[in-house]
């Protein structure tokens, strides 16, 4: 084989790779449509997104997937609340404060916390969060939004910290040499050169927590509670999207209205990833403060 | 040299990254309002000195400072110090241009910023006059607002040293503040340094002697962490005392 065909050969067999999986995702993406769409002959698009009623199993059926959308959004919501000054600020602390020792333990286990399989974290929240909201503010339930935001809040943690810390990691040192020979102190250097210089990483990391938390599954259905109604205080339950159709899909019969409902709920659910995906890439570009010293 | 002219002098200083000794017995004193040059080859510890002059050493891990480095007297690295003191009276701008990546506004303010001056007229004021000394208000008083990125490399460093300049230090250092600068650039800055005597002391590390003959008033030659030769630049250049200075500056080694 000549030297030329040889590299062609290796740069199409890596081409053939990359392909492999934008396709696989191309055709989940279309089978995910194929499944939903048929639900849009039965329901209009507003009555599906927008109705305050989801009982697919009723006669007749109501299939307004709202309550859903507000148990995703509220849960996530919440668990950005929590996640987000925990997650920016820890990974602040370990990547400019932190003595040598006590980086190595913390880095670990901040990432040995994404480890953990959702179902344990699930179960903690079952086991030990719900009956402590429950008996603390005497509750009917201790499985709702509470529950639910802070487990999820747990979950995208080490997320938002892993990809925030990297984000600190890659601020030129000649930065904060600068700042510092200038007379800041540590805490302003952080504040103003090292965070602006680090803010499309961080919000990249946000967006990717956050995203994580909305698709989340297991999680929100162990501890959410399951209640298909919008909530009206944080201590009620929800029933968010993914638990839905997880919840669901089992007993929905293959072909049925109820069956391409939740697969329009995947759809519904896949936007909104996107949406946070597409946000944290528009972020990211849109704040860059970043480059250094041109020659 | 006058001993009272001093404004930093150093008393037997030693310096060590953790086990390697950087600098042995340094002994020399830095006068006032005038250019001291600090030549050698590399990793002769010249810069080691320089960052010494500041505390910026203090910022990496395990290095360790013995004797005395005195600045106006006042003994710098005394435990009662506060390094963030030291550094806003003795400036320092750095080998490869480092702006911020914030406004051309921004960048000089930045410093005045941190150390609590924040009426505009004040901070419009002293940054018109930093660039000003800085012989960079012509070419950027139009492009305040735009990113110091998009500078050329001599606007970047001459940008640096105005920002330097805001906080009104009373000693510049400069660690190689031209090598990665073309011809034009370097010979603009080192207009500015002759300008900047006036009013400042200026300690710079350099790595091209003709820069040092240009533009220094005492040069120091320092070889394997010590100091060879330390003489009014005329007579270092014209008469060096030592063989090993003779050696280096006329191009023997190094």
């Amino acid at each position: 084989m000549t030297r030329t065909l040889k590299e062609l050969f290796i740069k199409n067999i890596l081409l053939l790779f990359a392909l492999v999986s934008v396709i696989i995702l191309g055709l989940i993406v279309l089978f995910l449509f194929l499944e939903g769409l048929p639900v849009f002959e039965v329901v209009s698009v507003a009555d599906f997104l927008f109705g305050l009623e989801w009982y697919p199993t009723y006669d007749p059926p109501d299939y307004g997937i709202w309550p859903l959308i507000v148990g995703s959004l509220v849960v996530t919501f919440f668990a950005a609340l929590l996640a987000i000054p925990l997650g920016v600020l820890s990974a602040v602390y370990i990547a400019e404060l932190a003595p040598g020792p006590v980086k190595e333990i913390f880095k670990p286990l901040v990432e040995l916390l994404a480890g953990l399989p959702s179902v344990v974290l699930g179960f903690f929240g079952m086991a030990v969060v719900a009956p402590l909201l429950q008996n603390t503010f005497n509750l009917p339930t201790g499985l709702n939004i509470v529950n639910a935001s802070l487990i999820l809040a747990f979950m995208a943690v080490p997320t938002i910290a892993s990809i925030t810390e990297d984000a600190l990691y890659s601020v030129p040192a000649e930065f904060k040499e600068a700042s510092y020979a200038l007379g800041a102190t540590k805490a302003e250097t952080i504040v103003n050169v090292v965070m602006p210089a680090a803010l499309s990483g961080i919000a990249t990391a946000v967006m990717l927590g956050m995203a994580r938390a909305i698709g989340e599954t297991m999680v929100v259905l162990m501890v959410a509670g399951g209640a298909a109604a919008v909530p009206e205080s944080i201590f009620d339950p929800v029933r968010p999207m993914p638990a839905s159709i997880a919840a669901e899909m089992g007993e929905a019969p293959v072909g049925s209205i109820h069956y391409h409902a939740l697969f329009a709920t995947g759809i519904v659910l896949f936007f909104m990833t996107l949406a946070f995906n597409l946000a944290a890439d528009y972020i990211s570009e849109r704040f860059r403060e970043t480059g250094s010293g041109t020659l | 040299m006058k001993e009272s002219n001093h404004i930093i002098t150093t008393e037997n200083v030693n310096f060590y990254y953790g086990d390697f000794k950087a600098l042995q017995d340094i002994t020399m004193g830095f006068e006032k309002n005038r250019v001291t040059a600090l030549i050698g080859p590399s990793g002769c510890g010249k810069s080691t000195l320089l960052r010494l002059l500041n505390r910026m050493n203090d910022l990496i891990d395990g290095t360790r400072v013995e004797g005395k480095v005195l600045f106006e007297g006042a003994d710098i690295y005394d435990p009662r110090v506060d390094p963030v003191d030291i550094r806003r009276r003795i400036g320092m701008v750095f080998q490869k241009p480092n702006p911020f990546p914030k406004s051309i506004f921004k960048n000089v303010a930045y410093g005045p910023r941190v150390n609590g001056v924040c009426r505009k007229r004040d901070l419009d004021a002293l940054v018109e006059k930093s660039l000003l000394q800085a012989s960079l208000w012509n070419e950027v008083k139009d492009i305040l607002d735009r990113s110091a990125m998009t500078l050329s490399g001599g606007q970047q460093q001459r940008l640096c040293i105005a920002r330097a300049l805001a906080m009104k230090p009373d000693v510049l250092l400069m660690d190689e503040p031209t090598s990665a600068l073309d011809p034009v650039s370097t010979a603009k800055i080192e207009e500015l340094i002759e300008e900047l005597k006036k009013d400042y002391t200026i300690i710079i590390v350099t790595h091209n002697m003709q820069q040092a003959a240009r533009v220094s008033d005492c040069t120091g030659f320092f070889y394997l962490g010590r100091v060879i030769e330390y003489n009014r630049t005329d007579l270092l250049f014209t008469t060096p005392e030592k063989k090993q200075t003779e050696d280096y500056i006329t191009g023997r080694f190094g």
